[in-house]
């Protein structure tokens, strides 16, 4: 997607620029969340005027976004083709330059060539498609699993392989938003994995159809009611990685955000030993304790390298 | 009989019944046509009036004028329901379908004309049982998917619900019978010599579209019953405490609702075939091929149903087969993309309104079509499936598809429905606002999708802000189009000049160009022959 993306800033630094800049200019909130809230290594979240898939921050989405870039190219090749072939139909036989119609209605050789081209390019969308869908379906060997329920409206999170400690997470209101977080993005106790570790991750369903969803770590799953339905995820690079509930689930759908935070994985066992008094002693949630000392890296780096 | 009087004005083929024999109790196909479509221009102004409401509501994040979630949830649902059911149908369908497939094989009228009439009348207290959920308690806020467990009892109190999938019964009611008035006049109704080899291709577009109906909405008639007496007589059919499962549903609802959505573009598809040929002074191009495109289109719509469901834990077997298979829809879509091309090509090309609105066509459902091969792929959909991507896609077939196939039709046909044609300056007008608005709406919903914003929200993250603010600015730009397509057709009724037979000259070969503009009320005096 690198380079898709990079011929689409190109135009929009050459077009919209000015006007993305008054807006950007406005949108004083989400511009400081996003400069400040790196302070964690990379973000995944959304950009202001971004139009390819979210930064990458680990395997599968690194894996989604190649092969996105190859079916992006496919299908923009394919469009520019009929474009071309309208707009040349268009002007070469309007009415004042060709009078006369021909009569021909048809030609064996083209429909047979326009039925198997696309069978052909189809195989070669396919094959790398199948591989995809595989590798994305379940973890093979897990270091961790993390239980995810979707409940109305907020998130319940459990770490059956460190002491089966359960807490929830929900989304910070706006008048509670703290320098650097994100209005409608933010939650007062993120998901913790370790950076590098394979987790494997159940969902379950409470009430409603619910959907985990972060785009920057490529996951997305359906939480259920009545069964438990297994993915996995991997960040491979430390930082914040933000998602929202993305199937319909009432009146507050909008506003139960996702957040992952990826730690060194000695600072995930800190943050795990404490969680687990913490949350078995019922103390309100605070800061995740580890990461609060942690030191600040260069905001955006990592996630535009990715790209 | 009260027509009695009106005998002695006119001759022996063309009594024209009092008012309300006419428009009520119609039993002739030209009439309840332009019921249906009357009908459908007035749920237009509900369904993008919803729409507008929408953008206006995301123009900027925050909540700015929808109460809670919930109204907003009501809302969205409607609009999809609205615009489905009660816009899209009833005008390509209901409209189109009534008005010349008859005259197209050169048959007298539909099958069963009463049967006609009713399947026009449920549609009205269907419409009013959705349009009033909304105003009842919080409304049926569970999207037009109606997934439960949200839509249950539990979490949709009250009677909104119950209404909406009432309604939803009496238009599927409505659908089904037309279908299997449809397929009967098709196949037992044709003019001497007219074989299914000979039948125009809008015909064919209309019987493929009455087997997907007549096979697929009964799915959905059995699915919302149950959800009916999930919610009110105690029953568990998709509620896992009492052995159910809320997958279920998901399974039925698709099982009709894609082929649902080749219910809404086939029409579509024949009709563009027709004003691309007529313009182009041309026969169509691989008739044969089109024909039977429609149909593959029609079969394999019915075998892919789960690529909507990539995310609700299928096994991962399961979703290769539903991923390959909804990948080879786009060979007969690509056939049909091309043959339209080749249609074009050689011809001699007249840039009428309605020949705008097919070559707009073939280039948007291009864009729409590509998209959906896309999302075909479950590995991509894993971050794109229920994003703005997935409403940018089924926007570009279906309201950049199916509407275009709609304000196509009623270009091309209005001086033969009405008598009078519209005027040519103001109908291309109308083709580029509208061409510009919804693309300028719908085309930054890709990168609001690819960037990951989820669908049916009425707040965002801040950073979503500048799509959705040219999405909204669009979205006025379409609405200003859509009222000033009603002011082409008041102008055309009353200033159109009148419209010959055959307004179109010779590339216009079917046989509604062969009688009067309007047909008289009973169409043919003798049944015509086909060579």
């Amino acid at each position: 997607m690198r380079h898709v993306i990079s011929a689409f800033r190109g135009f929009a630094g050459g077009r919209l620029a000015a006007f993305a800049w008054a807006l950007l200019a406005m949108m004083v909130a989400g511009g400081e969340a996003l400069a400040q809230g790196a302070a964690q290594g990379m973000v995944g979240a959304p950009q202001p005027w971004g139009m390819g898939l979210q930064a990458s921050g680990g395997p599968i989405k690194d894996a989604i976004s190649s092969f996105n870039s190859l079916v992006f190219w496919i299908i923009v090749v394919i469009t520019i083709f009929v474009f071309l072939l309208l707009c040349y139909v268009v002007w070469k036989f309007r009415a004042e330059v060709n009078p006369n119609p021909s009569r021909t209605s048809h030609n064996t050789l083209l429909e047979v060539a326009w039925t198997v081209i696309p069978v052909l390019i189809l195989v070669v969308i396919a094959i790398p498609s199948f591989r995809l869908i595989y590798y994305q379906d379940r973890a093979v060997d897990a270091d961790l699993t993390i239980n995810v329920q979707g409940r109305q409206w907020y998130w319940h999170y459990g770490y059956p392989d460190h002491g089966n400690f359960t807490f929830d997470s929900y989304p910070v209101q706006t008048a509670d938003l703290q320098p650097g977080q994100i209005r409608n993005l933010d939650v007062d106790n993120p998901l913790v994995i370790p950076v590098g570790a394979t987790v494997r991750i159940l969902t379950t369903g409470q009430d409603v159809i619910h959907s985990f969803f972060v785009p920057s770590l490529g996951v997305q799953k359906y939480t259920i009611p009545g069964r438990t339905m297994e993915t996995w995820l991997r960040a491979d690079r430390a930082g914040t990685f933000y998602g929202q509930c993305n199937q319909i689930c009432g009146v507050n759908h909008w506003f139960m955000p996702i957040v992952v935070r990826a730690v060194p994985p000695a600072e995930f066992q800190a943050w795990a030993e404490q969680a687990k008094t913490r949350f078995a002693e019922g103390l309100p949630p605070g800061p995740v304790p580890a990461l609060a000392a942690a030191p600040a890296t260069p905001t955006m780096n990592v996630a535009e390298a990715r790209r | 009989m009260a027509t009695a009087a009106h005998d002695a004005h006119h001759d022996h083929h063309d009594h024209t019944p009092s008012f309300v024999n006419r428009w009520l109790f119609s039993t002739n196909h030209k009439d309840i046509g332009t019921l249906y479509i009357g009908f459908s221009l007035i749920a237009a102004i509900v369904g993008i009036g919803l729409s507008l409401l929408m953008r206006m509501e995301l123009q900027q994040p925050g909540m700015q004028i929808f109460a809670d979630g919930q109204m907003w949830n009501a809302y969205v649902s409607a609009h999809g329901l609205i615009m489905v059911f009660f816009v899209i149908m009833p005008a390509l369908i209901g409209g189109f379908g009534n008005w010349f497939v008859p005259i197209m094989i050169g048959a007298p009228d539909m099958a069963f004309p009463r049967m006609n009439n009713i399947s026009f009348w449920l549609l009205v207290p269907a419409f009013l049982m959705l349009g009033s959920s909304l105003f009842i308690g919080g409304g049926a806020g569970a999207g037009w998917t109606i997934y439960p467990p949200l839509s249950d009892d539990t979490y949709q109190t009250g009677p909104a619900m119950d209404m909406a999938l009432f309604g939803l019964h009496l238009a599927g009611a409505s659908s089904i019978l037309g279908a299997a008035n449809f397929i009967t006049t098709i196949f037992n109704m044709r003019a001497p010599g007219m074989t299914l080899h000979k039948m125009p291709l809008f015909v064919w577009s209309m019987l493929v579209t009455a087997f997907l109906l007549l096979l697929s909405v009964p799915v959905l008639a059995g699915a919302i019953t149950m959800l009916i007496t999930d919610r009110n007589f105690g029953t568990a059919f998709f509620d896992p405490a009492g052995g159910g499962d809320p997958v279920l549903f998901q399974h039925l609802f698709w099982f009709f609702g894609h082929p649902e959505v080749y219910i809404m573009i086939l029409p579509a598809f024949g009709i563009i075939s027709h004003v691309i040929s007529t313009f182009s002074r041309k026969p169509v191009f691989g008739y044969l091929g089109m024909a039977y495109a429609m149909v593959a289109i029609g079969v394999v719509g019915f075998i892919v149903w789960a690529h909507h469901m990539y995310t609700s834990g299928m096994d991962v077997d399961t979703r290769a087969y539903f991923m390959a298979a909804t990948m080879v829809i786009a060979v007969p879509t690509g056939i049909k993309i091309f043959s339209w091309i080749a249609t074009m090509w050689g011809g001699s090309l007249t840039l009428n309104t309605p020949m705008l609105f097919a070559i707009g066509f073939i280039f948007l459902f291009t864009v729409g079509g590509v998209t959906g091969v896309v999302l075909a792929n479950a590995g991509i959909t894993q971050i794109l499936h229920n994003t703005y991507y997935v409403v940018g896609h089924f926007h570009y077939v279906l309201s950049l598809g199916a509407v275009f196939g709609i304000y196509c039709g009623i270009y091309y046909w209005m001086g033969k429905m009405s008598g009078r044609q519209y005027d040519e300056k103001l109908g291309k007008i109308h083709f580029w606002l509208t061409f510009v608005g919804v693309n300028l709406t719908f085309f930054p919903m890709h990168f609001l999708g690819n960037q990951g914003m989820p669908r049916r929200y009425p707040d965002y993250p801040d950073a979503f802000w500048g799509w959705n603010l040219v999405a909204s600015v669009g979205s006025y730009i379409s609405v200003a189009a859509f009222l000033f397509f009603f002011y082409v057709i008041y102008h055309t009724l009353t200033k159109g000049a009148k419209a010959a037979a055959n307004p179109w000259g010779e590339g216009a070969t079917t046989l509604e160009w062969q009688v009067s503009s309007p047909p008289p009320f009973h169409t043919f005096d003798e049944l015509p022959r086909i060579r």
